[in-house]
């Protein structure tokens, strides 16, 4: 009988050699990481440098950028399964790998943030049904479920698993139904995603954050959804062109990344135009009306000036957003992947802003900006993620057949 | 949190947050073991016509 090799056929990969050394430089960051993990754990909180002012700080953000831009899986999954765009197929792979991984390790980053995780299912025994929280650690939980439920098949199409039949009929089982666990993705993701928004959209305390809604939802729940939706697929593209780079390979034709930055595209200058009215708004009404005017919010301080909301909306929202929905501007590769950038830099600062400078701001006229700088045991635990995520990317593109037209595109291999 | 649960309240804020949980969990549950079942059948059925002689 043939030994069926652990590499996908067709397709060629370095050697184990080559391969183990590059897992090894990882594997070092991975450690210093997971040293600061277990300082935490260990020592406690004081470890880090929250206090009364930061309850919320870099992992926080962290959490709420990875959640943003893992949001391309449920989006990528919503206009493939529900919305029927079968082209898309040629990097949903990729689209849920990623938001695995983005999944992963916010829960991760969430274990270590309660201080004491032996006491994480409390959230769920003893839920606190009035707290956006509650809803967001319900909704996460159940969606890294649905996440990982559309990973396994990929997992189980690596030649050596698809021999066993009992696998390779469930693989083949679980993408029959996948439809109705990317609902039920669709479903979860747009009430957390929008929930996170709403947590800080409450705050009637913290003007900087506070916003008006319609019932319950302050506008920053619908924000907070869009933009993941707008920037989850760019984070996609972003990775997929790191990817092919790396690899020196064209994994994904032009035109499934052309065809999701379109929608993309549309999605962000929607977005950006709902921010930008709810952005005037706020200066113009919701903030005076608790005695503050827009620049208390930008100056007297050494780091928040107005050029974060510059950056933000103008630079990281309109410039893409118009770049994408233009036919020239997707066809350039270079235009194409710079705006798939800075759309996943102005999540990244709007995520910042929500959380950080929220706390930063002083509330009372005697109050002075209070300034945070993380501990190195917060940056490593945040750096983490990423060897993590470095690491399942090159496993998954190793051993699975995670670009179904890779051999076509590459027939030299 | 079950409604046996001594801190449960039938009131509207309960029943929307853990009855959206565990209609989540049902799907994801039901799901789940609709594919595994499947398998283990589909499994079954290909070994049989494997094993058949006339096949």
């Amino acid at each position: 009988m043939s030994k069926t090799s652990w590499i996908p056929e067709g397709v060629k990969r370095c050697s184990g050699r080559r391969f183990a050394l590059g897992m090894a430089a990882v594997t070092a960051v991975l450690a210093w990481g997971v040293y600061a993990m277990f300082l935490v754990w260990y020592k406690g909180l004081n470890q880090t440098n929250m206090n009364d002012a930061y309850g919320f700080a870099l992992w926080i953000w962290a959490d709420l950028a990875v959640i943003a831009l893992g949001g391309g899986a449920f989006f990528t999954g919503f206009l493939t399964y529900i919305l029927g765009q079968e082209k898309l197929k040629g990097i949903i792979n990729y689209a849920v790998i990623i938001g695995f991984i983005c999944y992963s390790s916010a829960l991760l980053i969430l274990a270590i943030d309660i201080g004491q995780p032996l006491r994480g299912w409390f959230i769920f025994w003893h839920a606190n049904v009035h707290s956006m929280l509650t809803e967001v650690a319900f909704c996460l939980s159940c969606y890294f479920a649905v996440l990982t439920i559309e990973f396994i098949p990929l997992i189980l199409e690596n030649p050596r698993l698809d021999r066993v039949p009992f696998l390779h009929h469930l693989s083949h089982n679980m993408h029959g139904i996948m439809a109705v666990f990317a609902a039920t993705g669709v479903f979860l993701s747009f009430f957390h995603q929008g929930s996170l928004g709403g947590v800080t959209g409450v705050l009637f305390g913290r003007p900087f954050g506070y916003r008006e809604g319609i019932f319950i939802w302050p506008w920053t729940f619908f924000l907070f959804t869009w933009s993941a939706a707008a920037c989850g697929p760019c984070f996609t593209l972003l990775i997929t062109w790191i990817t092919e780079k790396i690899t020196r390979k064209t994994l994904v034709k032009p035109d499934v990344k052309q065809l999701l930055a379109k929608i993309s595209g549309w999605m962000l200058i929607t977005y950006i135009i709902a921010k930008i009215a709810d952005t005037i708004y706020w200066a113009l009404v919701t903030a005076p009306s608790m005695g503050f005017t827009l620049m208390d919010f930008y100056s007297n301080n050494p780091v928040y000036g107005i050029w974060i909301l510059i950056a933000e909306i103008v630079v990281c929202g309109v410039v893409p957003g118009l770049i994408l929905i233009t036919r020239t501007g997707r066809e350039n590769a270079f235009l194409l992947m710079l705006s798939a950038f800075l759309a996943v830099m102005g999540c990244c600062i709007n995520r910042w802003v929500m959380v950080l400078q929220v706390m930063a701001v002083p509330l009372f006229s005697f109050n002075e900006w209070y300034m945070y700088t993380p501990s190195w045991q917060e940056v490593a635990t945040t750096i983490l993620p990423v060897a993590y995520g470095v690491i399942v990317i090159s496993l998954a593109y190793r051993y699975l057949p995670v670009f179904p037209q890779e051999r076509e595109l590459n027939p030299a291999d | 949190m079950f409604p046996f649960v001594f801190e449960w309240a039938w009131d509207m804020s309960h029943m929307v947050f853990m009855g959206g949980l565990w209609y989540a969990l049902t799907i994801i549950g039901l799901g789940l073991t609709y594919c595994l079942i499947k398998a283990a059948v589909d499994t079954a059925r290909e070994g049989k016509r494997t094993n058949d002689p006339h096949h």
